[in-house]
């Protein structure tokens, strides 16, 4: 018995173990929910489906979200294998690794293209095709950072993208609530994944990050949790909201001193 | 106490699924045990978990065989 009981889900972004995607999938499949699965790439294929089926899920399928034919392909499979969806995970970003470090100024034209195109129009053109699925409404959370809104040295082009993100998270609140589809996001603490090792010096960010914030770093099952509010019916009115699971880091405005060294 | 090298052939016998004979000091991880980049990169991570210590980028470009990455591990803890 779940409070995800009888609802079923797509989550796009499980690349292996470590990724924030399966924090969430492991959640929610603890609440009763009944889980498809996206990946990007044959490489991923052997890492993504034990995960899959080790919650049971019987619909795991390759989708590159950045190709229009494929999306509306997957699309098409899961309305034959579920005939609806009830909710949509969306745990997906990319910038080109040259882009994320150095000088921001020197981002160049496709790496911008690139990382807006992954990382936040594919949300979108998810969006477009899991609605029809959704008669009975439905609700939809994608994957932030704080990077968006305050400057993240190296995070650079990607703290732009997350800015769009945002932005698009309440674009598309507004649009879909006719429909009684909800669509929020979670604005997560730095986690050691394959994605965020890819940004210069992420590990001493981690260990910054968790020094400041009150309740140090925080973990995909942290994520997790926080995705079985906003993707349930707890949620209800909850819609166009990034909600912090970062440990409490974006509401300080200063390290405590005593912990700084000299 | 198991030595750096057994420490390290144990993770790769775990991620990589391989048999521990496979895995000598001269076994080249894309040739001889079959890794692709990305195993690569998790296997780095799950190093530097288990070790404390950091493989950079440029380090991680040099790892060839399992005998480079256990020279590595030892000359940085020190
Ligand atoms: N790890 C962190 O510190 C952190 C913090 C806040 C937010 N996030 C966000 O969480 C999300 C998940 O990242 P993660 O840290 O779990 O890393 P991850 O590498 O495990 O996940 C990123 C996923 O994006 C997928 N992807 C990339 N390009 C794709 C494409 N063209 N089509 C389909 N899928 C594609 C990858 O296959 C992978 O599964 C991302 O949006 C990331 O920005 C991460």
């Amino acid at each position: 018995m779940g409070t995800f009981d009888g609802k079923r889900g797509l989550v796009f972004g499980v690349a292996n173990k470590n990724s924030i995607a399966w924090g969430i999938a492991q959640a929610l499949a603890d609440e009763g929910a009944e889980l498809g699965f996206s990946y990007a790439g044959d490489f991923l294929q052997k890492r993504v489906t034990p995960l899959a089926e080790s919650v049971g899920s019987s619909f795991i399928e390759e989708c590159d979200v950045t190709n229009d034919a494929a999306i509306d392909e997957l699309f098409a499979k899961v309305g034959d294998h579920y005939g609806g969806l009830d909710f949509l995970v969306h745990s997906i970003a990319f910038a080109p690794r040259e882009d994320l470090g150095g000088r921001f100024v020197d981002t160049s034209r496709e790496g911008f293209r690139v990382a807006l195109d992954v990382s936040c129009y594919s949300l979108v053109a998810l969006a477009k095709r899991a609605v029809p699925l959704m008669p009975q409404g439905g609700s939809m959370l994608a994957m932030t950072y704080y990077g968006a809104e305050k400057v993240t040295p190296n995070y650079n082009v990607m703290g732009v993208a997350k800015a769009a993100l945002e932005a698009t998270i309440r674009y598309l609140a507004w649009d879909l609530g006719k429909e009684q589809v909800r669509v929020n996001a979670i604005s997560a603490g730095p986690i050691k994944t394959l994605a965020s090792a890819g940004v210069s010096g992420f590990r001493k960010s981690l260990g910054y990050v968790g020094s400041v914030a009150p309740m140090g770093n925080v973990t995909q099952a942290d994520v997790g949790n926080a995705a079985r509010f906003l993707l349930g019916d707890w949620a209800q009115k909850v819609t166009g909201e990034v909600v912090y699971v970062d440990g409490g880091y974006n509401i300080m405005g200063a390290p405590d001193m005593d912990s700084l060294e000299g | 106490m198991s030595t750096t090298f057994e420490q390290v052939r144990d993770i790769i016998v775990d991620q990589l699924d391989v048999d521990p004979d496979e895995v000598t000091e001269n076994a080249k991880f894309k040739e001889d045990l079959d890794a692709d980049s990305l195993d690569l990169v998790e296997l780095i991570m799950s190093f530097e978990e288990e070790f404390g210590g950091e493989i950079s980028d440029e380090q991680a470009q040099e790892i060839e065989t399992v005998g480079d990455v256990v020279r590595h591990l030892e000359a940085q803890a020190v």
